[in-house]
């Protein structure tokens, strides 16, 4: 119990939250369920990369009053890790384009064949 | 080292809470309320974003997860739900 | 049944990679590698006080560009593929009549919301914000006047007007680059300034702005064609 801190509480919900999120995927037969899977799925694997970077004890990346530049606080001792935040930033983003691509996908088959079950779409098997 | 305590212990909260909303969301029978848990999903995550110390990604996540992902659910549901009736 | 126990097999050894990963895991303790190059030099050499916006837009600021070209395609994707024919462009969508409640707010909260919106985007370099967060706030304002009426067309030629004139404004910009200064998408083609004043950090809240403003739009665009999408039949 002792070394339990924020970042590996953080892996251990980002890990839950990713294979939820599979477990959905994998066993859902409503088209729009799959999809809602999909978007917890994104959640897990960026609260996963946030929390790789986080170090105890430390703020936030913005250089204010209370992380001087120079002077008294040496910048480097008193930030978490920048890099990872920017990644997640644009991966939420490309995250909501693919969520709104799938669900327009979504309309056109409901519109085709008037069902949502993604067992009547067998035209392609053989 | 009373503030970590109490993150962490925040952060437990929050994380169970994530897990069961998350299963809500999966087991549900009525689609509203699937996306909706999904909403919520994402909203708590932007709190745990903020708790880790990154609020550029806590204000996108709650902006664009919970907020404008949601809506588009519910054009799509809208649609269905006109055939239906 | 075999379904079910092959999804758990699936389960199962994700749930065995993860544990091992966890098991293993030691959280750092100092910033090493290329964060603390950013960290130490961040201030000096790109003069911005969020040091997240100096990664994205500075120094990973071809990344940005990947990122604005997919959103750009998923956009025009969907249009592609929510487009009514011509006799579904006519009809009316019927609805019950929005509330009072909805359309006074509106009229109060819309400029606000773009005021905001302006106000995140162009302090980028500041405070926590940027450039894709004030594009989801822009957005937002836009799907309000969206639902207070939902006949009213949004008009279609200002938003493409808006998206391509910042998308080749953000390219240029790069290019300017190349020309004054080290390389594609540089910020030091103007001076650095003082820091923490608005007009700092070279070229970063034009670059911002554009992004902004380009992200804004096509966020808008895709929410205006799923709400067209409700009038075909």
């Amino acid at each position: 119990m002792e070394n339990l801190d924020l970042g590996k509480v953080s892996l251990i919900i980002g890990f839950a939250l990713i294979i939820i999120g599979f477990w959905g995927l994998l066993s859902q037969k409503n088209i729009i369920k799959i999809i809602v899977s999909f978007t917890i799925l994104e959640t897990g694997v960026n609260i996963l990369i946030v929390s790789l970077g986080y170090l105890k004890g430390r703020t936030a990346p913005i250089i204010d009053a209370s992380v001087e530049q120079g002077a008294d606080h040496n910048v480097l001792n008193s930030i978490v890790d920048p890099v990872p935040q920017a990644l997640v930033l644009t991966a939420i983003v490309i995250g909501f384009g693919v969520t709104a691509l799938l669900l327009a996908y979504a309309m056109k088959l409901f519109r085709a064949k008037r069902t949502l079950e993604i067992n009547q779409f067998n035209d392609l098997k053989w | 080292m009373n503030n970590e305590l109490i993150y962490i212990i925040l952060a437990i909260a929050i994380g169970v809470l994530l897990i069961i909303m998350a299963i809500i969301a999966i087991l549900n029978e009525k689609l509203s309320i699937a996306v909706i848990a999904a909403g919520v999903v994402s909203l708590f995550a932007s709190i745990l974003f903020l708790l880790m110390s990154a609020p550029d990604v806590a204000m996108t996540e709650a902006a664009i997860g919970s907020g404008l992902s949601t809506l588009i659910f519910f054009y799509v549901l809208n649609k269905i739900k006109k055939y239906n009736d | 049944m075999i379904k079910n126990f092959l999804i758990a097999l699936v389960l199962a050894s994700f749930v065995f990679m993860f544990y091992n990963l966890y098991i293993t895991y030691e959280p750092k303790t100092e910033l090493s590698g290329i964060a603390a190059h950013y960290a130490e030099n961040g201030g000096k050499e790109v003069g911005a006080a969020n040091l997240v916006t100096a990664v994205v837009v500075a120094y990973r600021g071809f990344d940005t560009l990947g990122e604005v070209t997919i959103l750009f395609l998923t956009a025009s994707i969907i249009g592609f593929f929510l487009k009514l024919s011509k006799k579904d462009e006519e009809r009316v969508i019927v609805h019950h009549g929005t509330s009072e409640l909805l359309v006074t707010a509106s009229q109060i909260l819309i400029p606000i919301i773009f005021l905001f919106g302006a106000y995140v985007f162009m302090n980028g370099h500041l405070t926590p914000g940027g450039g894709f967060q004030g594009g989801a706030i822009i957005a937002s304002g836009v799907v309000l006047m969206i639902m207070a009426n939902p006949n009213h067309e949004i008009n279609h030629h200002a938003i493409l007007w808006i998206e391509s004139v910042s998308g080749i404004s953000f390219i240029i910009v790069g290019l300017l680059g190349i020309a004054l200064a080290g390389g594609f998408l540089d910020m030091r083609i103007f001076g650095l300034g003082e820091f923490g004043d608005l007009f700092s950090a070279g070229a970063i809240p034009i670059i911002y702005s554009f992004i902004g403003l380009k992200v804004g739009a096509e966020i808008s665009n895709i929410l205006n064609k799923y709400q067209k999408s409700q009038k075909e039949s």
